[in-house]
């Protein structure tokens, strides 16, 4: 087995050997992400904590189901606000968790650097559920494992990115785990929405969406982040559909064995139109069921690396 | 990697010796494969599944033989046990093989296939393993090599050869699918 997990933060702490080996656990754990086969043991007496300081139903429901498939026990710590999102409180909150003798960590949060921060205060593994625009390595693990059921390698795989790459660390981990699978990459984004050092990614970077789309075996589109746009960045919802949008015309450039993906949920009628998303290449609710798989391989590997935690005191 | 095939020895450098070679090994599987037949009063409703790493080619191997036998292809799986086992914190991380079961467990007689039988407690993840798949009528177990020291409460259907050991030897069950040779060799220190 590759080198033991202790914690995951981004893409590129991992290696190759370490990608291929959470995908290959990933997909033994599909019959059980998809309920054709009961939920299994391995962590039974385990305590996983989602620390989610940022709303997010659907990660945190993925990450609550995978814990459970694996019978984890489950605590859930939310807090919205400022106030445990400051550096301090979050140290505080960890050394509470310790002392409660939680065995790992999930944490979601608007701060980037966030889960570096914990993993160093904290002895169990800190999972990375999504740092403000820094990175959601759990979510390129899913994308690529979804790739690879329709696919037998990402080498040389054309890879087109469109959307808010600028406020996106879905783009971030997406286009580190595709470079390293030996994927292609192009973003295709408004000068607005890039971000300003994107020429040291290693991309392909264009304006032209519709050149790219018959060159493309994966469209990946973004989330429209309103929530994250405290500027203007483009005119209008309506502009950003016309110009960036994909709807069926679009679909129709795209070749007919390509994948239409999307990391949810979808702004209907902004990034993406009911028309695409019901295309047949649309592979977006198998990324769903695969994201509990990706997420129980993950929990997986980094608690039967991690010894268990006893409370002290 | 240990390297045996003559005199050869084990990292702590005591000998380690060929107990059973492969024509011990070809005679045994075809007695196994005549227990089975005998215990289940036939090849009706038999599923054999190999416990991964190399219950899986003696499974293989078993059916093979019982198709010779019988003329009754016999269907075969394997299984993987790493998420049923209770030593998860005692262990190095384990990769999770494939478990491949082509036929509906339900109101068949399973045949548990592993290569050696020692403290049990991969058996009892086996049967974990297997109830979350369905539930057969029964579930049979056959080792190729039985050595003793049990820590839970489990035997064997049919046995391919009871092997006493010390705790710290080693026995190794080597197949030419998984090891290039046959032979079953002991010795060793832990």
């Amino acid at each position: 087995m590759s080198a033991p997990l202790t914690d995951l933060i981004a893409i590129r702490d991992l290696s190759r050997e370490q990608v291929d080996g959470i995908l290959s656990d990933a997909r033994e754990m599909l019959p059980i992400a998809r309920r054709e086969r009961a939920s299994v043991p391995t962590l039974r007496g385990r305590i996983v904590c989602n620390l989610f300081l940022e709303d997010s139903t659907r990660t945190r429901l993925s990450f609550d189901l995978a814990a459970k498939r694996l019978s984890a026990d489950v605590v859930n710590f939310t807090a919205s606000g400022t106030s445990v999102n400051k550096g301090e409180s979050l140290l505080d909150t960890a050394q509470t968790l310790m002392a409660l003798g939680v065995d790992l960590v999930v944490l979601r949060t608007s701060s980037a650097g966030a889960p570096v921060q914990l993993a160093r205060e904290v002895e169990i593994p800190v999972l990375n559920a999504g740092d403000g625009w820094h990175q959601h390595p759990t979510q390129a693990l899913l994308d690529a494992l979804t790739m690879l059921q329709h696919r037998d390698t990402l080498e040389g795989a054309r890879v087109t990115i469109v959307g808010d790459v600028l406020h996106s660390r879905v783009a971030r981990s997406e286009v580190e785990l595709m470079r390293l699978l030996g994927a292609h990459v192009t973003l295709v984004a408004p000068p607005t929405l890039l971000p300003p050092d994107v020429s040291s990614w290693g991309v392909t970077v264009t304006s032209d969406i519709d050149a790219v789309l018959p060159d493309t075996d994966v469209l990946y589109v973004l989330r429209v982040q309103r929530e994250r746009m405290h500027r203007a960045f483009f005119p209008s919802i309506r502009e950003y559909a016309q110009v960036w949008g994909i709807d069926a015309a679009r679909m129709r450039r795209l070749p007919a064995d390509a994948l239409l993906m999307h990391p949810g949920p979808v702004n209907r009628g902004v990034e993406l139109t009911s028309g695409a998303m019901e295309d047949p290449r649309s592979v977006i609710t198998e990324q769903v069921t695969n994201g509990i798989a990706v997420r129980m391989a993950c929990l997986y590997r980094l608690l039967s690396a991690a010894p268990r935690t006893e409370v002290t005191s | 990697m240990l390297h045996v095939a003559d005199g050869g020895r084990s990292w702590h450098g005591r000998p380690m010796r060929r107990l059973l070679d492969a024509d011990d090994l070809a005679r045994m599987i075809r007695r196994l494969a005549h227990e089975v037949l005998e215990g289940n009063g036939g090849s009706d409703g038999l599923v054999l599944l190999g416990v991964r790493t190399r219950g899986a080619p003696i499974a293989r191997r078993l059916a093979a033989a019982i198709a010779s036998i019988e003329g009754v292809d016999v269907p075969v799986g394997e299984l993987d046990v790493t998420l049923y086992r209770d030593d998860l914190a005692l262990r190095d991380p384990m990769p999770i093989g494939a478990t491949d079961v082509p036929v509906d467990v339900e109101g068949r007689t399973v045949v548990l296939v592993d290569d050696v039988l020692y403290t049990g407690r991969t058996v009892r993840a086996a049967l974990d393993a297997t109830s979350a798949l369905g539930r057969p009528d029964r579930i049979r177990l056959v080792c190729l090599v039985d050595r003793g020291h049990r820590e839970l409460p489990i035997r064997a259907d049919h046995v391919g050869k009871n092997i006493p050991t010390s705790a710290d030897e080693q026995v190794i069950v080597r197949l030419t699918e998984t090891d290039g040779v046959d032979e079953v060799v002991i010795g060793g220190e832990r």
